[in-house]
């Protein structure tokens, strides 16, 4: 179920504001792909742009295309509802919805793709996902509390096993373990290595270490100077990004010579 | 002044059983003292209230029915308070109960149109325009009602008769004019709408951006964005804003006052006349010509309101606290 990606030329405005310029790139399935650069550099708007969320904020467009296997998802007659129940995302910072149990916040994105479910099916999936995002040993003996009451990791993780419950083709996370101590930060690394087996993942992180860890593809984006467009520098092999970046600017980057 | 007290206070401060973390000292401690006051001054203005209108009320509770049908030219022969307060009560709890059922849904549908449907720039007009209404003077709403919406409304209220008769609410024949109970329950509804428009439109637009973006990643539409993380975030502030209407419509006099034709029947015949009546109408009605004890009886019907009210109140702040493991606040 895991798809490719192919985006081609993409330009991302808020408004007028050149955001992201020309962006030409290729996520291959069943693999994990760090963005990593400063902040401010356009790799969370871009990732916000593979599942079409960046067009909620009022006035954000993008010029190019984004392909899924050959289906620009911003052609005319593409729906962007169903491109999100095909991209699943998981934020920067845990949001379970506070009124609703852990089993309720697994069965959600469930409830609004196809609104019935029997109650067999939706208890075999509510633990198969949580399996899935490591969870369910936590929490299988309080299934219907508030999924707000978990600590953060726990809450990742719950957000992580809500959007792998509607089987996506791709899962995006920005900087998902950026709220976490290191424990769960492992514990969410853990899950993303096993996650690549059925899924395309595309990761934000701020953390190197933990992009040169996790993933099997790397790309650097970089900014020239406040007000400009953020551009992707280079994309290669994490390997190869780490230990020979053709570009200057890659390796004063992730050796720490910033500047 | 608190302020200028000199430091030899402190020893015994230091010695109170509960720990302080803070330092409270200057205007700290002013402020300390203002917002205890005004905590303070609530509780005892409504104990002032609750006194007040027990003392008033005293004569009329304590005289017997057929002492106050004999001394209260209004008050109905082989009566006595409890079966005469009744009916009030009743038609107070039908008027304020309608008000709500036509008001809330509109309400909520109105704040969800400004807060997550309308364009930006209609959205504060119509946030305006709602502010506007909450301005207007009840006794406007009245002449309205009675003068204006009453002769055009009779149409429908005849043809809600002959269509729903059946339904024991809408049971005819609807009164020609219609100063009935369905009327004044619309007119209510329209001097609520406001209050409750207004909190509801503030409470959504609190919803967490992180919330319903997680819907909306889920892939839900709009509706299913409100429905999963909106409606849910906002239930109590939903039936706080209820509350807030509610209260006025249980309280509201001119208007009721101004458009119905009052009876003391417990009917639910809400297209006829002369079947209900108000407390608080019923108070501004008879008080003008009302003898010492009739004062006195009157008071204790606002005596009925005031406990109707409160236990109104404690009942929603119940039904919202029972689930308050899910509100988010934790």
């Amino acid at each position: 179920m895991a798809q490719r990606i192919d985006v081609k030329d993409l330009n991302i405005y808020y408004g007028d504001f050149l955001a992201v310029e020309d962006v030409s790139m290729t996520i291959e399935p069943r693999s994990v792909t760090a963005f990593i650069g400063p902040s401010g550099c356009g790799k969370s708007t871009f990732i916000r742009t593979l599942n079409r969320m960046h067009e909620v904020i009022p006035g954000a467009r993008v010029e190019g295309t984004v392909a899924m296997e050959g289906v620009d998802l911003y052609g005319d007659e593409v729906d962007p509802v169903a491109v999100r129940r095909q991209v699943g995302m998981v934020f920067q910072r845990p949001n379970p919805f506070p009124t609703m149990s852990i089993k309720e916040n697994v069965l959600a994105g469930v409830k609004l793709n196809n609104k019935r479910i029997s109650k067999s099916d939706a208890d075999a999936l509510v633990e198969s996902s949580l399996r899935g995002a490591n969870l369910w040993n936590e929490v299988k003996d309080r299934l219907d509390r508030p999924g707000s009451g978990l600590s953060g990791g726990q809450q990742q993780r719950l957000c992580i096993a809500r959007a792998i419950a509607v089987k996506p083709q791709v899962l995006l996370m920005d900087e998902p373990c950026s709220a976490l101590d290191p424990i769960s930060t492992l514990a969410i690394e853990d899950l993303i290595a096993e996650l690549k087996n059925d899924y395309t993942i595309v990761i934000v992180t701020h953390n190197m270490q933990q992009a040169a860890r996790v993933s099997d593809r790397t790309a650097f984006f970089n900014i020239a100077g406040t007000g400009m467009p953020g551009k992707l520098i280079e994309m290669g092999d994490t390997a190869t990004m780490f230990s020979s970046p053709t570009q200057q600017a890659t390796e004063d980057y992730i050796s720490g010579r910033f500047g | 002044m608190t302020t200028t007290a000199p430091p030899p206070a402190a020893p015994p401060a230091a010695r109170r059983r509960r720990r302080r973390t803070t330092s409270d000292t200057g205007l700290s401690r002013v402020f300390r003292w203002l917002s205890t006051g005004a905590g303070a001054l609530i509780l005892l203005v409504l104990a002032a209230v609750a006194i007040f209108l027990l003392i008033e009320a005293w004569p009329a509770i304590s005289a017997g029915g057929d002492e106050l049908s004999a001394r209260v030219s209004w008050f109905p022969e082989d009566a006595n308070l409890v079966t005469f307060v009744g009916p009030l009560v009743f038609g107070t709890l039908l008027a304020a109960a309608l008000a709500l059922a036509i008001a809330t849904p509109l309400a909520v549908g109105i704040a969800l149109f400004i807060s997550h449907y309308a364009p930006r720039r209609l959205a504060s007009a119509l946030g305006y325009v709602v502010d506007l209404l909450a301005a207007i003077p009840s006794v406007v709403y009245g002449l309205w009602g009675a003068l204006t919406f009453a002769p055009l409304v009779y149409p429908v209220w005849d043809w809600l008769a002959s269509t729903l008769g059946w339904f024991p609410l809408f049971a005819g024949p609807a009164s020609q004019p219609p100063r009935v109970m369905l009327t004044v329950a619309v007119v209510l509804a329209a001097m609520i709408l406001p209050i409750i428009t207004a909190v509801c439109r503030e409470v959504f637009l609190q919803t967490p951006r992180l919330h319903e973006e997680a819907a909306l990643a889920l892939g839900a539409t709009r509706w299913e964005m409100v429905r999963t993380a909106v409606l849910p975030f906002a239930r109590s502030g939903i039936v706080s804003a209820s509350m807030l209407g509610l209260g006025r419509a249980l309280g509201e006099t001119m208007a009721v006052l101004m458009i119905l034709s009052p009876g003391t029947l417990y009917s639910f015949a809400v297209l006829q006349a002369g079947q209900q009546q108000t407390i608080a109408a019923n108070i501004a009605a008879q008080y003008p010509e009302a003898p010492p004890l009739g004062v006195s009886t009157l008071i204790a019907t606002g005596l009925a309101l005031f406990v109707i009210t409160m236990a109104v109140n404690m009942a929603a702040r119940a039904i919202v606290a029972r689930r308050k493991d899910f509100s988010g606040a934790n």
